[in-house]
Formats: C-alpha cells, structure tokens, sequence
C-alpha cells in the first residue's frame, strides 16, 4: 500500500502545477523507496528506467526537418489551403478542418494546425463569419461562444485521434518502451494500426455532431440560452 | 548490423548540436542553462548505455533540477520573416508538403521489408528495430529532398529544430520519463497494489470486465492527472497487462494502442489537461471556463464506449 504515495505525489504534484518533469523524478524516487530500496538503489532503478525507455524521445528526430520546412512556409501554405475553403455552413467548415487536422496528424505533423497557429486566427474567424452569414445578421453572443468552442473542440479531437497513426509519435513509442521493459516485444506499426478504427470512429461521432450544429445554428434560438442546454 | 544503437547515436548528435548552438545564442538570456539541457540529453543518447544506472538516475534529476527550476530559455536563431515564408509558400505550393510525406511512406515501406535485408548472409538490420533504423532513414531521406528545395543553408535544420526544441522545452523529456517512472513503479509493484484494490471493489473474472475496468479506468486516471501517458503505465501494469494479456490472453497491440486512446478521452474532459482545454479558452476570450470541455464530453463518452467495444472484440477475435 505503501508504494502509491508515489501515485499520489503524482497527482499532487500536477495539481498544484509544479513542474511535471520534476514530479515524475520525485514520484519514481518515492515509490522505490516506498518499496523498501535504499537511496542509491532507487536512483539506480530511475536512471536505468530511464536509459531503457530511451526510444520514446527519438521520436524528435523529425523535428529539424519540421523547422526546416516551417522555415520555408509550411504554415503558411497550410493556412492557404484553409481559407480557400468555401463552405458556406460553420459546421461543415469546421468538419472539413477536422479532416485535414486527422490527415495531418497521422502523417506525425501535429504542429501543422493548433490552437494557437490555426484555430484562433482562423477557424474560429472564419466559422463565425459563415455563421452570421447564413444567420443574415449577428449571432447572439451565446451562440458565437459555443461556436468557438466547438472550433476549439474540433481541433483537439481530431488530433488526439489521429496522432497515433504516426508510428513515430510519442505515445505509440511510449507504449511501446514500457511493454518491451515489460517484456511485451511489439512492433510500433501493429501500434499504428489499431489506432486507425478509433480514428474512423471519431470522424463518424464528431463529424455526425458538426453536422447538427448547423442545422442547431440554422434556427433563430427559441431563447437566450445556447444550444446545447438541450441534450 | 544497424539498429536501434546507430539511430540513437543520430539523435544524440542532433541534441549535441542543439546543446552547442545554444551556448552560442547570446539572444537567450538561459543559454548555459539550454546548453546544459540539451547537452545532458545528448549525453544520455551518446554514452546512456555504458555509464550505468546511478550515473544515469544522476544525469535524470540534474535534468529534472534544471526544468524545474527555470533554467530553460527560448533560443532565437536567425530565421526567415513571415513575409518571406509567405512568399516561398506560393513559390512552392504543395510541394512544401512532400518531404513530410516521405518520412511515414519510408517508415512503412521500411519496416516491412528492411528485415530481410542481408549483407554477405548476414541481417543488415535487426528485424526488431527496423522501424526506427526506417524512421531515420525518412528523415535523412525527407532532409535531402527538402534542403535543395527550398535552397536553404545546411545548418537551417539544425538551427530550426533548436528553436523548436527549446519551444517544447523540458516536455520534450515528459513522456520518456513517464514511461521510466512506468517502468519504476512496476519494479515497486505498484500495478498489483492498484490492480488488487479495484478488483476487491468491481469483480474483474471475465475478459469484458476486465476490459471495461482497464478503459474506464483509463479515462478515470487520466481525467485526475490530466495526462493519459501517466495514466497508462500504472493501468496496464495493475490490469492491461496481468488481466487482459496475461490472463485472458488478448492481444497486446490492441491493449496498449486502444488503451492509450481510452485515456485521450479522459484528457478531453479535464481541466488538468490546461494545454488543450483551458488555453483555447483564454485564446478565444470565452468567459466559462468549461466552454470547451463541455463540447467535448459528448464525443469523449461515446468514444470511451466505442473504445471498450472495439478493445473487446478486437483483442479476442482470434
């Protein structure tokens, strides 16, 4: 019982937000210690744990020829590609992102798109402008606040669910590493695969979901409640 | 023979790069601080495997040390301004896009058939580590078709990718320490001590229930720790691995892929996931707080439920 103090260091430590990467060193300590294992040993344990798992971070690798190519426009083509969208409803607009997003990040270009580089200066603009328009006037503040965070929504689900198709992604190489010190050998691309049926699956439930914003949008609200006060 | 050793020394030369540029940067105020960084992150991918543990557990909390104590700054190499990005966006188009297809396309194709490579009767490359020996390959591969392209010095990536080292800063290193302080806890065997008190609470005897327990939980962890990689490492030691592999015997692969996607469920409804749920907010200028946790939480259940079921028949089917 002893042992999950180190789980809970864990959640403390990220609770009051100190810094992760430390929580994790003190955390590790804690629970070998817990166990019975004397202070050289349970930093032993870490730094071989550690060594061990090497092959999650090579996953950065990529990361030169990502710069490289950001160097020469890469988000910026991408933001071309977007605003030459030309969807008149917010809810297919922000479906078609979410493809893209999906296409990206299985092709481990996570970077290409987010919450600061695409979202907020240009999803969530160009939503709400196909909005109005399709409104024939000004949308109620509730309405373009939930239609911000659907263009918010959009963007997190479709990454989560598409990254790890990319068999070099973190997630993938971490569990990898931590069933091969498990002595669970597997190869990263059987990984990759069995992530892709969740992926169609969040195409199909979000997709559906962006599809009924529109026709919700489509009504003059009945109130000044917004929409999704109603399940 | 190649394996994962070559490819390990790749990526302890890019961070040694990355170490020496930084010492350089007199733009950054931290610079000794990000050399230091980098620098013991090369020294780990270079020498990691003949230094031993206890050097090593020391090299993990000088790291740890220096991330939290702020010892890290932004780097500013020279770069190219947003007008001039735009302009080589129209210059090239698409094309800008077909290095980074290269990287996957080489990845796959390598995997599957590097392993049958022989020199002189020999495997060229160990058919364990073929999909990393194929990643870097991509790379190379995608660099030399990238660099005469966009007509770019030779130092560009590595500069770039310093800049984009130190944006990710410390959390570059989080999910390989989660997996260790996985790896660390399953030696303190706090898998059993979790796994032992959920099945005194739900009976776990079937395959269903087992995998059920293991997605819920997943989600569950992941929801109070706000990071499904934390959340994964103790789950599937406490029930993925001695349950669902081990007992009932399921198929792995599904375990951990699904597993880890039933935590990314768990991160799209909690405020401990600030990154992705509480800056867009701030972003966006939303007033509520939940605005965008509350959007996702539909999407988030029903994929949980997806995910259990999938998990269930996929990882039986045989």
């Amino acid at each position: 019982m002893l042992v999950l103090i180190g789980v809970a260091i864990l959640a403390l430590g990220f609770l009051i937000r100190a810094n992760p990467l430390l929580v994790v060193v003190i955390a590790a300590l804690a629970a070998s210690l817990a166990a019975g294992h004397g202070p050289l040993q349970a930093i032993s344990e870490l730094g071989k744990a550690f060594n061990d798992n090497r092959l999650v971070s090579i996953s950065w690798l990529v990361l030169p020829l990502i710069g490289l190519l950001e160097r020469g426009g890469l988000q910026a083509r991408a933001r071309q590609l977007i605003v030459r969208i030309r969807l008149e409803a917010p809810g297919r607009l922000l479906l078609a992102y979410f493809v893209l997003r999906q296409i990206v990040g299985a092709l481990g270009l996570t970077a290409v798109g987010g919450q600061t580089q695409m979202v907020r200066p240009i999803i969530a603009p160009m939503a709400e402008a196909a909005a109005e328009r399709q409104r024939g006037g000004v949308l109620p503040e509730p309405l373009r606040m939930w239609l911000r965070a659907h263009a918010a929504a959009a963007d997190n689900v479709a990454i989560f669910f598409s990254e790890d198709i990319f068999i070099a992604f973190g997630s993938v190489l971490l569990i990898k590493s931590f069933l091969d010190t498990q002595g669970v050998v597997l190869a990263p691309l059987q990984l990759s695969l069995w992530a892709i049926p969740t992926a169609l699956a969040a195409l199909a439930v979000h997709g559906a979901r962006l599809m009924l914003l529109d026709r919700k949008l489509k009504l003059p609200p009945p109130d000044e409640e917004p929409p999704e006060a109603t399940p | 023979m190649i394996g994962t050793g070559q490819v390990y020394a790749l990526v302890g030369a890019m961070f040694a790069a990355v170490a020496l540029l930084s010492a350089r940067d007199r733009e950054n105020p931290r610079r000794w601080g990000n050399a230091a960084f980098w620098g013991l992150v090369a020294v780990s991918f270079l020498a990691g495997g003949r230094i031993g543990g206890f050097a090593n557990g020391l090299l993990v909390i000088a790291l740890a040390l220096i991330a939290g104590l702020g010892g890290l700054g932004q780097g500013a190499p020279a770069t190219t301004s947003p007008a001039e990005r735009e302009a080589s966006a129209q210059r090239l188009g698409d094309r800008l896009f077909l290095p980074t297809l290269i990287v996957p396309a080489v990845s796959v194709i390598g995997s599957l058939t590097l392993k049958s490579l022989t020199l002189g009767g020999h495997a060229l490359v160990a058919a364990k580590d073929a999909t990393v020996v194929s990643l870097a390959l991509g790379v190379i591969a995608a660099l030399a078709v990238a660099l005469p392209m966009l007509k770019a010095p030779l130092a560009a990536p590595l500069q770039e990718g310093r800049k984009l080292m130190d944006t990710v800063g410390w959390a570059a290193l989080l999910p390989q320490a989660l997996a260790a302080l996985g790896t660390v806890f399953a030696a303190a065997g706090v898998g059993q001590v979790v796994g032992g008190l959920i099945g005194r609470a739900v009976p776990l005897d079937t395959p269903f229930a087992a995998v059920c327990a293991y997605t819920i939980g997943m989600a569950l962890f992941t929801v109070v720790m706000g990071n499904a990689f934390a959340a994964f490492p103790v789950m599937t030691a406490a029930i993925g691995l001695p349950l669902i592999v081990h007992r009932f015997h399921g198929d792995p692969a599904v375990m951990g892929a699904i597993g880890m996607l039933s935590g990314f469920c768990g991160t799209l409804v909690t405020p401990m996931a600030a990154n992705f749920n509480l800056v867009p907010v701030a972003l966006l200028e939303i007033p509520d707080r939940w605005a965008v946790i509350r959007v996702q939480a539909p999407t988030a259940l029903v994929l949980l439920i997806v995910n259990t079921a999938l998990m269930y028949f996929l990882a039986f089917r045989a």
